[in-house]
């Protein structure tokens, strides 16, 4: 983002707060303009207009207000809200959170320009998603299936491996569709470790050229991460809508850049919602999220794969609730499966797809896979009760089924879900799931139709001996 | 017209002076582009504004206009089938003029203008007539039949009404006074529409589906709420009433929610057809959208729009449903506004009045006896899901909902997780409308419908305690009563209370087939009961009839009445009894 060639110096300010500059005798100023400010020592960094009055203005300073003083600093104001300059050059490469190139290769020429904040997708023009994206994960792809435009974050914990989980669905829808589907990908405060191992990955698996990274470290300003995510989403608004690519997007981590709004929040001193967040968390992460989907009559699509942190595994965070209310359903990674070595630690049981009706069936899956969806769900959802159940009367009262379906549950996590790094097809996936149904008698099959049974279950196991 | 300067700009919230005469709520165009808002506070001579669309790039000094009017809602044939956002411009519209993306200042009429409806009056020349008085009608779809009412402050003898095509801008027609009745006329939502008398309800509000229709049905004229963590079901739910429930009216708010979900009913919508009529759902369904990502401040005003269209068709004597998906997306935009407004908060930063707004919006349903001469009836019965933060139901929007709305239905994240589905709480969902419909359940499906219930209920309670018993001493331990009693319980829950919302069948279930569905199942429980200490417990499980009960639902409607009486007769005693002791 380049300041213009000629414009007004403002030195009037009157206090700095936070990441917050006051200015007065200001006029002209618009409401979500671009501001730049120089300090004394020359550094230039990039603000917003948060608050335009008759004698005052309120600037947010992504970069953090460190080094600004009174006097010497110098505010310009663009004439226009923020804007990110696009071009498909854009593949390929790094930048930071403020859109400034990270990799030293220049500048991207751009061939337009738009406003980072979008505008909301009329609904009467949105095409209902109905495509299927394969991830090569089963308890993804069987479990809750991922379609082309929806929005489904994953909820980790600290020390779970969502990134390599993410990084993995990256590498593999891209491969899936032939290099077909582009990802842009946006890191808030991540660390530099992480900035390593993502860039690593990408490069080595021959990723990186379908994609754009935008990086905020930790040790990045803190606020320039209320800009990364949009400025990820308007970059792949301009993939998808402009030039007719598919579009995954990934968000890690958004509870660092709710982290950020609160900040701000604060230094403005507002009425603080649950924990400390600002009332309109909800209204701003909406903003964000619902920047996914297709139009009808239109190529292109943008998914959204948003990694959102549980601090200290707690589902009714304020964040991780609101996501979970604007998103479409949730894949949750499980500590528990991940101390028993499994990977990737997705838990079905409250894992849920809300769009995975619309890209399962016959000639988009198969015309099973609702029905298994739903079988294998049940029993899982069983064994788990049957293993609590015996922690504490021991498993010397159980019955024939029960035992059957414990078995079950077992092979489920360790062969179903545990399937490492290597990608299954949705085929294999539905085949290993009729596999692991063949464990437990057929009258406990309640949830599929008699004729998929006949034509799935493998016959062998079928009447398993207790 | 009053025309005044922008004075400082804070998100959704403007600031104006020099608006000398403005008076709370009336409509203003801000700035340049004319950006819609709503006076909210007039304080000296500064005003603050809600505006309706994002604030961006405004300036301080740009105009402010207003003439002093408040948002009027237009009303009139031609709103059904009809998408609008927050402040009723058609979606269709603006896409138009906008493209796919909305993009600021577009505006759009809402009702056609150049649509010419075929107007057939019901009065004579030299009749009287007041305000609410039907004069004559238009066929607004195949099923709907719009009356023209005489608005308010008109009165008088006709003395000019005609038969023929009108657009709805042309008088249909004249009064001795000079007035002019028109087919659009003009409402300030947030004033309730006036009425004769409110009544009370005795007729419910059938959805089709077992759990709200068995358990905890909503009168014609109630309101429920539908609490629910994310993931459990709400908007299906809300789907599914807006689907099947036999109003003749649907309308939908989408207030805060995904873009999605909107797109999903108008895709479906089109092609599912009215259970009653025959004719597609939407011909009887009015949407209001404002997304998530929509401004704020229009989405705080969909509530009002969706219920003043609601209250309109009521009017004609329409049983009028509205579904408000979610009203706490609506209780947040008016946390926003109020936060801006640097009110001072109540609870979790709500603004005071909360618990009043909450109050005063769920006490615009209702049965009632429309203004008029020929005292029809209409009612609205008002549907708002509400999305407690955590699922904590002790949060200040689901409790102030609570101490107004007649039904609970509390939706179970466990539920959910177990994929039953509606995940509504049979043991603390509650109705209050019960005993007013004692009565016409007993007439209209069966004398034993309430004591069925009942014995339903119960067998869902024992099942409770009982459950927390196994869980410390393990199923085994049981006797066989209580085993069974488990047994038919899991059967209650799994092939009544379940409802799969997405199969053909399944979706809608007649209140008849419910009854006899429950008496399937109760039927079988006594078979089973005599049994007791005839036969081992693990013949009692391999009888027939289990697996019958859990086909049950999937029986075609149209089947009911061949399939069920001699089903029931087969699950009782006499035949059954006789086969496995044999």
């Amino acid at each position: 983002m380049s300041t213009p060639l000629y414009a007004k110096a403002h030195r009037t300010i009157t206090e700095i707060k936070g990441p917050l500059v006051f200015l007065q005798n200001v006029s002209d100023v618009r409401y979500g303009e671009r501001v730049t400010l120089v300090d004394s020592a020359g550094h230039r960094k990039s603000g917003q207009v948060l608050e335009v009055g008759e004698d005052l203005v309120v600037v947010q300073v992504f970069e953090g207000s460190d080094g600004l003083d009174k006097k010497g600093t110098a505010v310009f104001f663009s004439g226009d809200v923020v804007k990110l300059g696009l071009s498909e050059d854009m593949l390929g490469r790094v930048f930071d959170g403020s859109g400034n190139p990270r990799d030293g290769l220049g500048d991207v020429l751009p061939e337009t320009e738009r406003p980072i904040t979008g505008s909301p997708l009329n609904p009467v023009c949105r095409q209902q998603p109905f495509e299927f994206i394969e991830t090569g994960i089963s308890a993804i792809d069987l479990m809750n299936t991922l379609v082309k435009g929806q929005k489904l974050p994953i909820f980790t914990g600290a020390g779970l491996p969502a990134n390599r989980v993410a990084v993995q669905i990256a590498r593999q829808v891209i491969r899936q569709s032939k290099e077909e589907l582009i990802v842009v990908f946006a890191g808030m405060g991540i660390t530099s470790r992480e900035y390593s191992y993502f860039y690593k990955e990408f490069q080595d698996s021959g990723a990186l050229a379908n994609s754009v990274l935008f990086l905020n470290l930790a040790d990045d300003p803190t606020i320039e991460r209320i800009l990364t995510p949009r400025l990820a989403l308007t970059t792949a608004e301009y993939f998808a809508f402009d030039k007719g690519r598919d579009v995954l997007v990934i968000l890690t981590d958004m509870l660092n850049y709710a982290n950020a709004l609160r900040e701000i929040s604060s230094a403005r001193e507002e009425i603080p919602g649950r924990r400390g967040y600002p009332g309109y968390l909800y209204t701003d992460l909406a903003t964000n999220y619902e920047r996914a989907g297709i139009i009808k009559g239109q190529k292109g699509s943008v998914t959204q794969l948003p990694i959102v942190t549980m601090p200290n595994d707690d589902i009714t965070h304020p964040v991780i609730d609101l996501t979970g209310y604007i998103t479409e359903g949730q894949i949750i990674l499980s500590r528990d499966l991940d101390r028993r070595g499994i990977y990737p630690p997705i838990n079905p049981l409250p894992s849920l797809s809300r769009l995975m009706n619309l890209g399962i069936g016959k000639g988009k899956t198969r015309e099973d896979h609702r029905q298994l969806q739903d079988q294998l769900y049940a029993l899982y959802a069983q064994g788990k009760e049957i293993e609590k159940l015996t922690a504490i009367i021991g498993s010397a009262g159980l019955g024939t089924t029960e035992r059957q379906i414990l078995r079950f549950t077992e092979r489920f996590e360790r062969e179903f879900i545990n399937q490492g790094e290597q990608p299954r097809t949705i085929q294999e996936s539905l085949n290993l799931g009729w596999e692991l149904l063949s464990e437990v008698s057929r009258s406990e099959l309640r949830r599929v139709e008699d004729k998929y049974i006949d034509q799935y279950l493998p016959k062998k196991a079928a009447a398993a001996p207790s | 017209m009053i025309i005044g300067k922008i004075s400082r700009i804070s998100g959704p919230v403007v600031n104006a002076r020099g608006m000398e005469g403005i008076k709370i709520r009336d409509l203003v165009r801000v700035g340049e582009l004319g950006l819609v808002g709503e006076v909210i506070e007039v304080k000296g001579d500064q005003i603050s504004i809600q505006v309706y669309e994002e604030t961006d790039g405004l300036r301080v000094g740009e105009p402010v206009k207003s003439d002093g009017k408040p948002f009027l809602a237009e009303l009139g044939p031609g709103l059904l089938g009809m998408i609008y956002d927050g402040i009723q411009r058609p979606l269709e519209v603006i896409r138009d003029q906008t493209g796919a993306f909305i993009a600021r200042g577009a505006s759009g009429d809402p009702l056609h203008r150049g649509k010419r409806w075929h107007f057939v009056p019901t009065v004579k020349v030299g009749e009287p007539v007041a305000h609410g008085d039907v004069i004559g009608w238009v066929q607004e779809t195949p099923a709907i039949r719009h009356k023209i009412l005489v608005p308010e402050g008109v009165a008088g003898k006709i003395v000019k009404i005609k038969e023929g095509d009108y657009t709805v801008e042309e008088p249909v027609a004249e009064l001795d006074t000079g007035q002019k009745i028109f087919m659009k006329q003009l409402w300030p939502i947030r004033r309730p529409r006036p009425i004769a008398q409110k009544i009370t309800a005795g007729v419910p509000l059938i959805t089709g589906q077992r759990i709200f229709d068995v358990f905890f049905p909503v009168t014609k004229g109630g309101s429920a709420i539908v609490p629910g963590p994310f993931g459990s079901g709400k908007t299906v739910t809300q789907q599914a009433l807006a689907k099947w429930s036999d109003a003749d009216i649907v309308v939908y708010i989408g207030c805060g929610e995904r873009g999605n979900e909107m797109t999903e009913v108008l895709t479906e919508f089109p092609h599912l057809e009215d259970p009653r009529t025959g004719q597609p759902l939407m011909n009887r369904t009015v949407l209001i959208a404002n997304t998530s990502n929509m401004p704020v401040a229009a989405r705080e005003t969909s509530i009002y729009t969706g219920i003043t269209i609601a209250e309109y068709y009521r009017d004609m004597g329409y049983d009028v449903a509205l579904m408000a998906d979610s009203t706490s997306r609506w209780a947040e935009a008016l946390r926003e506004i109020s936060g801006r407004l640097e009110e001072m908060p109540g609870e979790e930063g709500y603004p005071p009045y909360l618990a009043s707004r909450i109050a005063e919006f769920y006490e615009r349903a209702g049965r009632v006896i429309c203004l008029g001469s020929d005292k029809r009836q209409g009612s609205v019965t008002v549907i708002g899901a509400v999305s407690p933060p955590g699922g904590d139901f002790s949060e200040p929007v689901t409790q102030n909902s609570l101490r107004i709305a007649g039904a609970f239905w509390g939706l179970d994240a466990r539920l959910a997780y177990s994929r039953h589905f509606p995940a509504i709480n049979w043991l603390t969902s509650y109705s209050l409308y019960l005993d007013a419909l004692q009565d016409w359940y007993k007439r209209e499906i069966g004398p034993d419908f309430i004591q069925m219930r009942q014995e339903l209920l119960e067998i869902l309670q024992k099942e409770d305690e009982l459950k927390k018993i196994v869980q410390l001493v393990g199923r085994e331990s049981l006797s066989e009563p209580d085993k069974l009693l488990l047994d038919i319980a899991r059967t209650v829950r799994d092939d009544f209370l379940r409802q799969n919302a997405f199969h053909e069948v399944d979706a809608y279930c007649p209140l008849k087939k419910q009854y006899y569905m429950m008496q399937a199942i109760l039927a079988f429980y006594k078979t089973c009961q005599g049994l007791l200490g005839k036969i081992p417990y693990e013949e009692i499980l391999k009888l027939p009839g289990w697996e019958q009960l859990s086909k049950m639902r999937y029986v075609p409607n149209d089947q009911t009445e061949s399939y069920f009486p001699g089903f029931i007769r087969e699950l009782s005693a006499a035949s059954m009894t006789k086969e496995v002791v044999a």
